[in-house]
């Protein structure tokens, strides 16, 4: 019974829970609520996972009715993988943020930010069920929404200009996205996703269909930070509380980016966007250029959350590169990627908050040598740098690896290059962290270890940053099957 | 025991070594005999795995599919390990005299990062594929950066900084493209006597593929990516030991060897046409650092520019392809290690006992410290390539294999490269025995005994491996003999 | 078929132009939102064109009646005005916090200001 329903729970169960963690009394029981409700969502995922593992699409109509009319919730590999990501972080970082958040904000506010935390959970789990295209818009405003307010949460009052900036931008990508779905409605009369594919072929050439492409990748492209719609990013991810930082930069981008393939392969089809003419080079164009222009912007800023969001938007590059390349091993290269971008990202996050937690900044020029105070959490934010470099036998080293292989496999050297340039400039900027933080200085620092609640969830995405690189083998199989299951069923 | 068994120890034992290293940290004389202990074991075990004569396969993971982190001993790999791990002891040895002597801080760190970094070499050594040598090569340089930036001031950074920046970006920035291509044409990065790229590339392509390679293993500083190597001085001398005769820049020329022999074959590479050009440069290396070599004043920025020299004979060598000049190269990367770990011991031991770092201030030091400067004498006799030294024969044989192959342009490099190592060694050895000692600064006689055992021993193998060339050129023949023929 | 017959895009297009430019060109954060809600606005009004449907009537099942306006537009952008009431709501408050932090509204001025 609830088996059959779990495609469905696994969203209403955060939605409901939203309110009651708004209601609980005492400092300490939001967060243990909301860590139980996300490891509750982590068992449904790995359920529906198996499901589709074996059934391979999963479908559910929300109240009986069948599509097109109604709404329908529908999972396949690739959403499956995605969905499977979000209860994963949100089971690791939860906790951490129990311990953290409860610590930074005021006693009135921790009922409503883990609320706000649930909320953003639900948005985002909420895109990747769907099956429908409006529905898409909906949870993504839900989860914005949520992701404005907890950003706004930061220790600095720069937090609140940040906040307020990414709502004006985030909203006009919102809108965008919103006008590009209008088109495809008064093109086609449908919102159902597979029923869009299905009717899109023969209208693809029309001039509607192509400006509802645009306004669909323009606005999908900025929640997701593509270069040059990235400039919301620094600042909200380096001045929201760690916590919700490592959340956000570990999901938001990377849900983002799954709308952005779903809509690409899954509604317009691989056939309709090569008709496009120029879109497969401008988006290349767009993800080399994110690649290099956030790793360059990287090695000058001075704040390690800012160094940490300006790598997002190389790695968002790196992940766009693959969608780009149009072909089945480039897509699923760029999904690996996504999966591992984000534990890399979120243990580098996670490890800066328990830095900031124990020091109370985030600012190079004053962690000097602080990891003979903090060597555990240090270990942890040296393997995620390392996993970000993609050195071989961590998980970031998998996704470069077969990302290269796509693109040689089309025979684009410049492409090649551009990427291991990007590379060594992830190295440079992160051993400039690397460096202040291991420099002798002058008085040893006594040794202060982060707390153990914070400590144990950062080292467990460390430690699976490891494990995903040394045993990348079902991650890389699930990766090609959603890729050859998506890209077969658009053409 | 079967040689199998053998394979795991070759990474285990450093790392056991490492680890007991850091716990006895508190107690130097324990900490050291941890150290001496490791060595001695690591070697053993290397022997072992060469007396067996087997060829085992040990695979750690296979983290993509396909792709095996995965080690398997060859004979070229085995030289390699021989020289590395038994080096190790005898610098081991040598550390503790100098570390203790100069009252370094740090040492635990030192003497665990050490043994890290040979473990590293170890991998290096045994690597089944191009990727497994491409992680451990990565491993060698991440393990060796704390030890070269090990006095932590400024300019130890700033040094430390440039080795990481160059052998970092050329590894992944040149080695790492080649290596992805060459699985894309040859669908495997195995090593195979022969070569996996015949048959599958085009002479371009390998031209290019070589290319990539040769400069990509910033190891062998191939001008131009030569700089890391005099930037390193900054370490310690124990450490320069390491980088120029133990494991870093014996690992830059071995990978070379290597991957001419295993993946690019020599008949195959005989039909490339941009691998004449390599070669040139190769040579013109030798020639240009032994000129840069001639005008320093510091002895260890000397040394420094003579390695970058005697590594570009290997390359050469490798470069000249057939079965002598393949030897040759091996059998050079074994007499040049004996020869620079020799001449950087002394170095050392002259900095420890009188503080002295340049060239011009050693008159007269040879009647101080006779032992020393007898050890450097016969270790630049080798360097130069007088007899009866292993550097002798080495360069004998790199002279056969140029005339077999018809490259008189490297025996060219070789006379002029010969008359000016000549030229920086010989006016050395005149000042230390010959030249009367100028104002006496202070007092001294020879460094602490450690030092000077370290130092006699490496200058003892210099000479005996002149009679062991025999052995070792008849043990690797087969491999040759298959990459030419095969 | 004229230019003019669409008048209703025309002027969802003016208004989306006036939004966006207000949006951009504006220092103050309350003139932001509202111009926001003006672009935002223009969007409604494009899914209403959307849905209407010549001579139809509204969809409410009539004895007569046999053409309707879609209502389905007119349901979605029942949500999206919600989710854009909820968006100018934040966007207020933050402005009114921004104010308590900083004692101005002005972009230029917040830039303006280290912490």
């Amino acid at each position: 019974m609830i088996l059959e329903h779990a495609q469905v729970l696994v969203v209403a169960l955060p939605l409901l829970a939203v309110p009651v963690c708004a209601l609980l009394p005492s400092r300490r029981w939001p967060g243990q609520f909301a860590t139980l409700v996300a490891w509750a969502v982590l068992g449904f995922a790995v359920l529906l996972m198996a499901g589709v593992a074996e059934q391979g699409v999963l479908r559910y109509q929300l109240g009986g009715w069948a599509p097109p009319w109604g709404i329908e919730y529908r999972l396949d590999a690739m959403a499956a993988l995605v969905q499977l990501l979000l209860a994963l972080i949100a089971a690791v970082v939860f906790p951490y943020a129990a311990r953290s958040l409860a610590d930074e904000v005021d006693d009135g506010r921790v009922g409503g930010i883990f609320a706000a935390l649930l909320l953003l959970l639900t948005g985002l789990l909420g895109i990747v069920a769907t099956g429908d295209a409006f529905n898409v818009f909906v949870f993504l405003e839900i989860s914005s929404l949520s992701g404005y307010a907890l950003i706004a949460m930061g220790r600095r009052r720069r937090a609140l200009v940040a906040s307020f900036r990414y709502l004006i931008m985030g909203t006009v990508g919102a809108t965008f996205f919103l006008i590009g779905l209008g088109l495809l409605y008064a093109l086609t009369g449908t919102l159902n996703m597979d029923d869009l594919a299905t009717r899109m072929p023969p209208l693809s050439a029309s001039p509607t269909a192509q400006t509802a492409l645009v306004f669909i990748v323009a606005g999908i492209g900025l929640k997701a930070a593509v270069f040059p719609l990235h400039q919301w990013l620094p600042d909200a991810y380096a001045e929201a509380p760690p916590a919700v930082a490592a959340f956000m930069a570990a999901t938001a981008t990377k849900v983002a980016l799954y709308v952005l393939a779903r809509f690409l392969f899954g509604v317009f089809g691989l056939e309709q966007l090569l008709e496009v003419p120029a879109l497969q080079s401008a988006l290349q164009g767009l993800a080399v250029a994110g690649m290099l222009a956030g790793s360059l912007l990287a090695m000058r800023a001075m704040d390690i959350g800012r160094i940490l969001a300006l790598s997002s938007v190389a790695q968002v590059g790196y992940i766009l590169l693959g969608f780009a390349l149009f072909s089945t091993a480039g897509l699923a290269a760029g999904l690996v990627h996504l999966f591992n971008h984000a534990l890399m990202k979120a243990a580098l996050f996670l490890a800066l908050g328990a830095i900031v937690h124990r020091v109370g900044s985030g600012d190079l020029s004053r962690l000097e040598g602080v990891a003979h105070a903090m060597p555990w959490t240090m270990a942890a934010f040296m393997m995620g740098a390392l996993s970000l470099i993609g050195v071989p036998l961590t998980a970031g080293f998998v996704g470069k690896w077969y990302l290269i292989l796509a693109v040689v496999e089309q025979g684009q050297w410049w492409l090649v290059m551009a990427m291991l340039v990007a590379s060594i400039l992830s190295v440079v900027y992160l051993w400039r962290i690397v460096e202040v933080l291991y420099r002798r200085p002058a008085v040893l620092p006594a040794r202060h270890e982060a707390p153990a609640l914070l400590l144990l969830p950062t080292l467990l995405l460390a430690v699976a940053n490891l494990v995903m690189g040394m045993h990348a083998t079902p991650l890389v199989e699930w990766s090609m099957r959603a890729s050859a299951s998506l890209l077969g069923a658009g053409s | 025991m079967t040689a199998g068994d053998w394979l795991p120890l070759l990474l285990i034992v450093p790392m056991l070594g490492a680890a007991g290293i850091l716990a006895a940290g508190r107690v130097p004389n324990l900490r050291e005999g941890v150290t001496v202990v490791t060595s001695l074991l690591l070697f053993w075990v290397v022997v072992q795995l060469a007396m067996s004569g087997a060829e085992p396969r040990w695979v750690l993971t296979e983290p993509l599919p396909g792709l095996q982190l995965a080690l398997s001993p060859e004979p070229l790999g085995l030289l390699f390990a021989l020289i590395a791990s038994g080096l190790w002891i005898v610098t081991s040895v040598y550390a503790f005299g100098y570390m203790r002597a100069k009252h370094e801080a740090k040492q635990t760190r030192f003497y665990a990062f050490f043994a890290l970094s040979i473990g590293a070499a170890m991998g290096v050594a045994m690597a089944a594929n191009l990727f497994t040598l491409f992680v451990f090569y990565e491993a060698l340089t991440l393990s060796t950066y704390p030890l070269v930036a090990h006095h932590g001031d400024d300019k130890a950074r700033a040094g430390a900084r440039t080795y990481l920046r160059i052998l970092l970006g050329t590894s992944i920035g040149l080695l790492l493209p080649a290596i992805i291509w060459t699985h894309q044409l040859a669908g495997t990065g195995e090593f195979t006597p022969g070569g996996i790229l015949a048959g599958h590339a085009g002479p371009t392509v390998a031209g290019v593929l070589l290319v990539l390679y040769v400069l990509g293993v910033g190891k062998a500083a191939v001008m131009p990516v030569h700089r890391w190597l005099p930037a390193a001085m900054v370490a310690p001398t124990p450490v320069s030991a390491l980088l120029h005769a133990v494991a870093v820049v014996k690992a830059g020329v071995f990978v070379i060897l290597k991957l001419v022999v295993y993946v690019f074959g020599m008949e195959f590479l005989a039909g490339v046409p941009l691998e004449r050009a390599l070669l040139w440069l190769a040579g013109f290396t030798v020639v240009a650092a032994s000129t840069v070599a001639l005008r320093q004043d510091n002895l260890k920025r000397l040394l420094a520019y003579s390695t970058i020299g005697q590594l570009s004979y290997v390359v050469m060598a490798a470069l000249t392809l057939g079965t002598t000049a393949g030897l040759a190269a091996a059998l050079h990367i074994a007499a040049h290690a004996v020869a620079k770990i020799t001449l950087f011991f002394t170095a050392g031991s002259i900095y420890v006992a009188s503080g002295k770092t340049q060239v011009s201030q050693l008159d007269g030091i040879g009647r101080r410290m006779p032992v020393t400067m007898t050890a450097f004498t016969v270790a630049a006799l080798s360097m130069i390539g007088l007899p009866p030294t292993v550097g002798f024969i080495s360069k004998w044989m790199i002279l056969q294999g140029a005339l077999e192959a018809d490259q008189l342009f490297v025996v060219l490099v070789l006379v002029v490269s010969t008359a000016l190592n000549a030229g920086y060694f010989m006016p050395i050895i005149h000042r230390a025995f010959f030249r009367p000692e100028r104002a006496v600064a202070r007092e001294h006689g020879e460094a602490p005994p450690p030092m000077v055992a370290a130092l006699v021993v490496t200058a003892f193998l210099t000479l005996l491996g002149a009679l062991a060339a025999d052995i070792l050129v008849s043990t690797l023949a087969p491999v040759m003999t298959a990459g030419s023929s095969g | 078929m004229t230019g003019l017959e669409h008048y209703n895009y025309w002027i969802v297009i003016a208004l989306m132009m006036s939004g966006l430019y207000a949006l951009i060109a504006r220092g103050n954060l309350i003139r932001k939102l509202i111009g926001l809600n003006i672009f935002q606005a223009s969007v409604f009004l494009l899914y209403i064109s959307v849905g209407f449907v010549r001579d139809g009537a509204a969809p409410i099942l009539a004895p007569g009646v046999d053409s309707y306006s879609n209502p389905l537009p007119h349901v979605l952008i029942l949500t999206a005005i919600v989710v854009g009431v909820a968006t100018t709501a934040l966007g207020l408050a933050l402005a009114v916090r921004i104010h308590g932090a900083y004692g101005t509204i002005d972009d230029d001025q917040l830039d303006r200001q280290r912490d």
